[in-house]
């Protein structure tokens, strides 16, 4: 399982990689990996505020949808556009061309509550 | 939980496992996408053991198969395979299977592996005339090679002809050194192929030479996942999805295995007959995504005026065709090709259209 050292995790298996105000998400490797094949990410919520824990968008692979969920509450600013034409980059490089949104935090203290790469490493190893 | 014989193969090749109709199914192994073309464009292996299997056996083996059947059994020569259903009494069906003559007093009946403790109690309330119903369900194991090269490959393992069998007919034969292994040109993807029934005790003999026979043609292991996408891109019926007990052959478009001649009387005949004659209202079909979405089990179809009128029954996006294709009963008004559907994606009303079968046309 692949693990990015310096991004945060939760337990719905997004990551956050924090820069500055803003923030970039996406899933894990450990996520992608279980949701097989990616082929349509729909994320209908750039320009609106939304609280942590909240779905701004869905993920379809060939045999499963699953909702993807805000690790701290931030207005989404930008959606990754690559993923349109290209979906795959999700299951290819989920840490780095494959991340989904970018936000702009609204409550940057939130960020600590998520887990470390360490402690999300222990976590998804069940 | 059950395991098949070909447990330990599945897990020794990368296979991610999952529970399935009471087995430890492989659900994967490299991926669902390129699984799937691999059955399109070479050869895939599927464990099927967990099918069920029944014998029905003696002078009254025709008999039994004629009444609890739709299809005409009385057609079938020695060697020959047919697909058919078990209607209900209700005008809904208790399983789809495939029927094998062996002989005038030996067949063999291939059921759905979530279905077997249902049919076979169906089939033993049925027996009135006195078959000999036999089921062996635990006993077979059985592989299904799929994809264009896969009687080729097969062919390596056997002295028998099997390269120019046609569709849906079987031989016994000896195979990879193992005796009385029924070798079957039927499969359930739409890639031509053939199935192969051999006892549990020489399941991973049978297993490995298959394997290593298909290496020069690129084999490689399927999982269930692959396994519904490419029956779902040929339009073919998964039981508990696009057919069920509440659903009838007429309504599901399988009224081709449902014939009404006066030898044969059946469960449901009068029935079905009058839904042939007099139309059913509702129909399943097969819809192609004009908007951009995926359908999926359990879906609404709305019609233009986001009124309710189905349900999509199975859905996926399709590898082949890549496009988001599902099938679904509807009203039979709107059951033509090119008829306008809109299916309910996430709250919003996504425009479909009602295509032929299959999606995929190779």
């Amino acid at each position: 399982m692949n693990i990015k050292e310096n991004y945060r995790y939760t337990k719905d298996h997004e990551w956050l990689n924090v820069v500055g105000e803003e923030a970039f998400i996406g899933v894990s490797d450990h996520a992608q990996g279980e949701l097989g094949d990616i082929v349509f990410i729909e994320v209908p919520t750039v320009g609106e505020e939304l609280e942590k824990g909240e779905s701004f968008g869905t993920i379809e692979a060939v045999k499963t949808v699953a909702d993807i969920f805000m690790p701290v509450s931030g207005e989404v600013i930008e959606f990754n556009d690559d993923l349109e034409a290209n979906p795959e980059l999700v299951n290819q490089d989920p840490y780095e061309k494959g991340w989904i949104i970018k936000i702009k935090l609204s409550n940057p203290d939130e960020v600590n509550e998520l887990m470390d790469a360490a402690a999300y490493e222990a976590f998804a190893a069940h | 939980m059950k395991r098949t014989a070909f447990y330990n193969d599945h897990v020794a090749m990368g296979g991610k496992i999952v529970p399935f109709a009471g087995y430890e199914m492989p659900v994967q192994f490299e991926g669902v996408s390129a699984e799937h073309e691999t059955v399109r464009k070479g050869v895939g292996v599927f464990d099927v053991s967990h099918m069920g299997e029944f014998w029905v056996k003696g002078p009254k083996a025709l008999e039994f198969i004629q009444w609890v059947t739709s299809n005409d059994a009385s057609k079938l020569f020695n060697g020959k395979v047919q697909y058919s259903c078990f209607p209900n009494g209700k005008g809904g069906i208790v399983d789809d299977l495939l029927v094998y003559k062996i002989n005038d007093e030996t067949y063999l009946l291939v059921v759905n592996a979530a279905n077997i403790d249902k049919d076979w109690e169906w089939c033993n309330s049925q027996n009135k005339m006195g078959a000999e119903l036999t089921n062996v369900s635990d006993d077979i194991s059985q592989l299904a090679v799929q994809g264009p090269l896969a009687l080729q490959a097969m062919q390596k393992l056997t002295d028998t002809k099997v390269t120019d069998m046609e569709y849906y007919t079987f031989k016994y034969l000896t195979f990879a050194g193992v005796e009385d292994v029924l070798f079957s040109t039927t499969g359930y993807t739409g890639s031509g192929g053939c199935e192969i029934y051999c006892s549990n005790k020489d399941a991973d003999k049978v297993y490995k030479a298959v394997m290593e026979a298909g290496i020069e043609y690129g084999i490689k292991p399927i999982g269930l996942a692959a396994r519904d996408t490419l029956r779902l891109e040929m339009g073919f019926c998964l039981y508990g999805n696009d057919i069920d007990d509440t659903t009838s052959a007429i309504e599901a478009n399988l009224g081709w295995i449902t014939k009404f001649t006066d030898e044969k009387n059946f469960i449901d005949k009068e029935l079905l007959l009058n839904q042939k004659k007099n139309g059913v209202s509702r129909k399943l079909v097969g819809f192609e995504m004009i908007d951009k979405g995926i359908p999926r089990h359990g879906y609404e179809i709305v019609d233009a005026e986001n009124n309710n009128i189905g349900i999509v029954t199975s859905g996926t996006m399709g590898p082949a065709v890549k496009i988001g294709i599902g099938m679904g009963y509807v009203p039979s008004a709107l059951s033509k090709e090119g008829s306008e559907v809109y299916i309910k994606i996430r709250d919003k009303a996504l425009k479909a259209k009602v295509v032929k079968f299959p999606f995929y046309k190779g």
